[in-house]
């Protein structure tokens, strides 16, 4: 699950404050709301990758708000994917593996099985540069799932893509919410994809989350 | 075939448009062709005999051997500061940090005879005179490259810091939340993303070294077999009337600094024109 109580979070000028929300555990929650609204800004406090000025962020019924991103366990998938231009598309879904310390037979059988239901096996050798917005996310979905998190966090993950991919992307992520039994957070400005994917619709407006 | 670089794209040119585009050819080509007649005349002046007899000469040689060696210390030690500053200085947001941006300036705007005075009183104090109690630095070897490093790191923290405002932190979060510490995230994400930039940093702080004179001059000295380096060289042998010495050294020197303009225009990332030599 993902809770949030009373968060305040300062951004430059602005800041939300008072969130409260609630994601039960397993479910595909989208949240949406306009384009500045802070929607990106909740996202990173929850990863971690924003410091919270009052309230808390809990997952799996633990109090995470005074924990590191990486001891949050939670996959992230920000609007442009960010995939590691340096690395191979094979290194950068095992990224999280390695960096874990795991290595071998247990990184390969893992990497194959995330490739096998992303449709990126052929792509394992192959550098970042000249993937498509499909491929790209694809790949940064599998990262973000590389480790098994029992939460996951999207950000505008489909905003760049074209409609025909979009339909696939869709499909896709009904299939990881129950592959990978994670609870999803995806933030959207986009109806069509609160329309259908969620199982639990967030709205965000005036800072406030309905 | 020549095209505007504006975001409309190129427009149709009417006749009325040819003097301006006259007028930017021309006053480019002036400049074009002092550095280009300017590079011809050097070449022009000097024989294989001259180039032969200059690099034969021992003196010649040392200050030759004592260029290559201060330039690797100093590039080594300048992205060993710089690529760190830059770093905090593109990513990291503090009180004071205005004021350490213009301090790192210092360098790049102070007279280079400056910086060698200031140097050489810095070396006078008491902290300067316990340190050279351990280490001789004055006129000595140690002085060549600190001199050259107070001038070059600068712009090894400059193109740093452009290079790093190149790169999205977005990739360093991500690695953050899969996981990594700074550290880790640092090591393994933000620094193989700018491993062009540090090409780049490295190749202009070595090709500034090795025409640092000023610094060098009131630092370390101009004593042959000792603190002589290349434009040392230059300045020495000009001074003595041997000009075709002077002029040999020089052509290597330019060598040197076409060879560097190659590497950073076939490695470099865009927005470092700011710090070309």
């Amino acid at each position: 699950m993902i809770a949030v109580e009373k968060l305040s979070v300062g951004v430059g000028g602005f800041m939300l404050q008072d969130i409260s929300f609630e994601v039960p555990a397993g479910n595909y929650a989208v949240l949406m709301g306009r384009t500045g609204s802070g929607k990106t800004t909740l996202v990173e406090a929850i990863c971690g990758l924003r410091r919270v000025s009052a309230g808390r962020v809990l997952l799996r019924n633990q109090d995470v708000t005074g924990l590191k991103p990486a001891q949050r366990g939670i996959g992230y998938v920000p609007q442009d994917g960010a995939l590691f231009s340096t690395m191979t598309v094979r290194e950068n879904l095992g990224f999280a593996l390695s960096i874990r310390g795991i290595k071998g037979a247990a990184v390969d059988a893992r990497i194959k099985e995330l490739a096998g239901w992303l449709g990126i096996s052929g792509l394992l050798k192959r550098g970042i540069r000249g993937l498509s917005g499909g491929e790209r996310q694809r790949i940064a979905l599998g990262r973000a799932l590389a480790a098994r998190p029992s939460v996951l966090c999207m950000d505008e993950p489909l905003s760049a893509l074209d409609d025909e991919t979009r339909e696939q992307m869709y499909g896709l992520l009904q299939t990881v919410n129950k592959h990978e039994n994670v609870t999803v957070l995806h933030v959207t400005h986009n109806r069509q994809d609160a329309d259908r994917l969620a199982d639990q619709i967030l709205r965000f407006d005036h800072g406030r989350v309905s | 075939m020549w095209h505007e670089t504006d975001s409309a794209g190129a427009a149709v040119r009417g006749k009325s448009d040819w003097p301006f585009y006259c007028g930017l050819g021309l006053l480019t080509s002036v400049y074009l062709i002092l550095i280009v007649t300017m590079l011809l005349a050097a070449g022009s002046y000097t024989t294989w005999g001259h180039l032969g007899a200059a690099f034969s000469s021992p003196a010649i040689r040392y200050s030759i051997r004592l260029s290559l060696l201060s330039c690797t210390l100093t590039t080594l030690l300048s992205l060993c500061v710089g690529v760190p500053t830059g770093y905090l200085l593109s990513r990291f947001r503090f009180p004071g940090i205005g004021v350490i941006d213009a301090l790192l300036d210092v360098p790049i705007v102070l007279p280079p005879l400056v910086i060698g005075l200031c140097l050489l009183i810095l070396f006078q104090t008491s902290p300067g005179r316990w340190l050279q109690g351990w280490v001789p630095i004055t006129y000595a070897i140690p002085s060549v490259v600190l001199a050259q490093f107070t001038v070059s790191c600068a712009f090894a923290v400059r193109t740093m810091l452009v290079t790093f405002d190149q790169i999205s932190p977005r990739c360093e979060q991500v690695a953050l939340t899969l996981g990594c510490s700074r550290t880790q995230a640092f090591w393994t994400v933000a620094l193989p993303e700018a491993r062009r930039g540090i090409l780049t940093a490295a190749t202009l702080v070595w090709a500034r070294s090795l025409g640092e004179f000023g610094p060098v001059l009131i630092f370390s000295g101009a004593t042959r077999m000792r603190t002589e380096v290349l434009p040392t060289t230059v300045f020495l042998e000009l001074s003595t009337g041997n000009i075709e010495a002077a002029v040999a050294v020089s052509l290597l020197m330019i060598v040197a600094a076409v060879v560097v303009l190659a590497i950073t225009r076939a490695f470099g990332v865009r927005g470092h024109r700011e710090f070309l030599p």
